[in-house]
């Protein structure tokens, strides 16, 4: 039987490179003026799973996304690097999901895949920072999870060792699979892709699936099964750059540190 | 029913973790607002007396789960033991550390419970919230405010509809303050259960390297940043002072670092790291480009520097004139006096 990887992967606008234009007038983000990118901690899970597919015979590396049509682009960019499969999860019912809903729709897709054994996927994407979806996805999979993987130490059929990130120091831990695994930015690098394997799948067609494949209770997906809702937007950096100078009066140092306060940056 | 709860996480020393006191602070107000009582959930191994050390922070009942089984932390173990307690308990409002436990356990407990989660939370308030759609109004929910979209947005979230509100928060972030030094509370004690040997063999420990702090100011949302104009390298401890406060960390010029003033591994510019911090404070430095070059993409920039002229003030936010030894003392008591 064949060792199955899945990992876990975001397309994601570029929030380090925002310009301008990133901005709605009415605060809300404008995603068609932001560069998009494989979000960079999932392309280390993806590093990490291609690591395991190397130690282990016939084992698979299939890549799942969330998204609009245009996420096909990470699958492809992911099986240039050696991934062997991957489709996106496409469909206006997912649209406005928050972590639960976007978790229990990743675990719906994942259930149909079969007997999976192990799946990474990066700890946080850029655009939430939230790190909630993979230690969610294990949660619906009732199976255990492995977050702020830093390095792979050792892995076979049975079980996987892997060294994890705490507050002040790390640990190594040990667990038989099936197992979740999200990986930090301290892991390494991804492998480039291969210019064969990129025009050899040039005119692949990417699988899109949608809500009716995966056996999903509609109520639970898309913004209706989103327990979180967003009441207020406010734009802080993009706002007009104000150039100030002040005099080190008890006045102005009060004012200041106060403003910073609540502009939530102190 | 219907209280607020905080989930504490516990330090290397088996004392409560600075994280969870702050949360309990902000706890305590938030039960003190909605007129509810404040708890604490205590997970570990002979942790009474950090149990019993919550209560001059305002907190009311803690439920102590004592099992070896729960000490170090593990995902499944205390997954196990939480989720029960919530179930039980039915909290209001769950809180925990935006750390490596908090953002490894909580995620899974909202998973479980099928409720909403808002991450790395900047403030936390009591308020209504209106529904357009349904035409309903929601009072004395929680609003959860954060940064959002690499820090360009701020968000206010709510969860009108499921409970537990859970919410992360990350260290720092909120004031730790003694509420009441002679505050009585109880301890509940949480039975854990044999299901627990399943979870316990889940994930095995192998080994823990605790290790000194390093430095790394890459990841930091806040630098202070001393240059030349510091003067010397007992001056700049006084950013190790200020950098503490605001839960920052502390960046130097080359020109520092080759005073001696600072560790190499603090440079910013050109030939050091490059830092995209929320907030930068740059104290006495002038500006080189090769110094601009590491740090101009931060979001904010304030300038603390005797020249009005400095070349670091055409890209700063706010320029402060003066002495950086007196101004930053009266930056520090101005952030404290205004700290909510």
């Amino acid at each position: 039987m064949s060792f199955k990887i899945v990992v876990l992967a975001k397309q994601v606008p570029d929030t380090h490179n925002v310009g301008a234009d990133a901005m709605n007038a009415d605060g809300t983000v404008n995603r068609a003026a932001l560069p998009t990118v494989f979000n960079p901690e999932d392309l280390k899970a993806l590093e990490m799973a291609l690591r395991v597919k190397d130690s282990i015979q016939d084992a698979t590396v299939t890549v799942v996304t969330m998204g609009p049509p245009r996420a096909a682009e990470i699958i492809k960019d992911a099986r240039s690097r050696g991934a062997d499969d991957g489709f996106v999860l496409s469909d206006m019912r997912f649209a406005g999901a928050d972590t639960l809903a976007t978790s229990y729709a990743l675990s719906q897709a994942i259930k149909q895949l079969g007997n999976v054994d192990i799946i990474f996927g990066g700890r946080q994407a850029i655009d939430g920072d939230t790190a909630q979806v993979g230690p969610q996805v294990a949660e619906k999979l009732e199976i255990p999870q492995i977050t702020y993987a830093e390095e792979l130490i050792a892995v076979d059929t049975k079980s996987i060792t892997i060294r994890r990130r705490l507050e002040r120091g790390t640990e190594c831990v040990k667990a038989t699979m099936p197992v979740l695994v999200t990986v930090t930015s301290a892991a390494n690098d991804c492998r480039f892709p291969n210019a064969h394997r990129l025009l050899r799948q040039a005119k692949d067609e990417i699988r899109m699936i949608n809500a009716d494949n995966i056996d999903a209770d509609m109520d639970r997906l898309g913004l209706k099964g989103s327990p979180t809702k967003v009441k207020k937007i406010e734009n802080v950096v993009l706002a007009h750059k104000e150039s100030v100078v002040l005099q080190p009066t008890e006045e102005a140092l009060n004012e200041l540190s106060a403003t910073l306060i609540k502009e939530h940056i102190l | 029913m219907n209280n607020v709860l905080v989930y504490c996480e516990l330090s290397e020393k088996n004392t409560i973790a600075d994280i969870s006191l702050e949360l309990c602070t902000k706890g305590r107000q938030l039960a003190t607002k909605l007129g509810c009582r404040l708890q604490a959930a205590v997970l570990g191994s002979n942790v009474k007396a950090a149990a019993e050390s919550l209560y001059p922070y305002g907190v009311d009942d803690v439920f102590l789960a004592d099992d070896k089984r729960l000490s170090p932390y593990r995902t499944l173990p205390h997954f196990d033991v939480l989720s029960k307690l919530i179930q039980d308990q039915q909290p209001d409002i769950v809180l925990f550390g935006a750390s490596s436990v908090g953002r490894d356990l909580a995620p899974r407990i909202a998973s479980f419970l099928r409720c909403g989660l808002t991450a790395d939370c900047t403030s936390l308030e009591i308020g209504s919230h209106q529904d357009v759609k349904n035409n309903k109004t929601y009072d004395n929910i929680l609003l959860q405010m954060r940064p959002a979209f690499g820090g360009n947005i701020i968000a206010t979230i709510v969860c009108p509809e499921t409970r537990p509100q859970m919410a992360t928060v990350r260290e720092g972030v909120m004031k730790k303050e003694i509420f009441d030094a002679n505050y009585k509370g109880t301890i509940i004690p949480v039975a854990v259960s044999p299901s627990l040997d399943k979870a316990d063999k889940a994930v095995e420990i192998l080994s823990r390297e605790i290790e000194e702090q390093k430095i790394d100011i890459k990841g930091a949302q806040i630098i202070v940043a001393g240059g030349y104009g510091m003067g010397s390298k007992e001056n700049f401890q006084l950013l190790h002072q200020f950098a503490h406060l605001i839960g920052g960390s502390v960046g130097a010029t080359r020109a520092a670092v080759d005073a001696g003033f600072a560790e190499g591994e603090r440079q910013i510019g050109q030939t050091g790291v490059t830092v995209r911090p929320k907030l930068y404070i740059a104290c006495g430095i002038s500006g080189a480009v090769q110094h601009r070059a590491g740090m101009e993409q931060s979001a904010k920039i304030i300038s603390i520097n005797t020249d009005p002229e400095a070349p670091i003030n055409a890209i700063a936010d706010y320029t402060i004139v003066g002495d950086v030894m007196t101004v930053i003392p009266q930056f520090m008591a101005c952030y404290k006096n205004n700290l909510k």
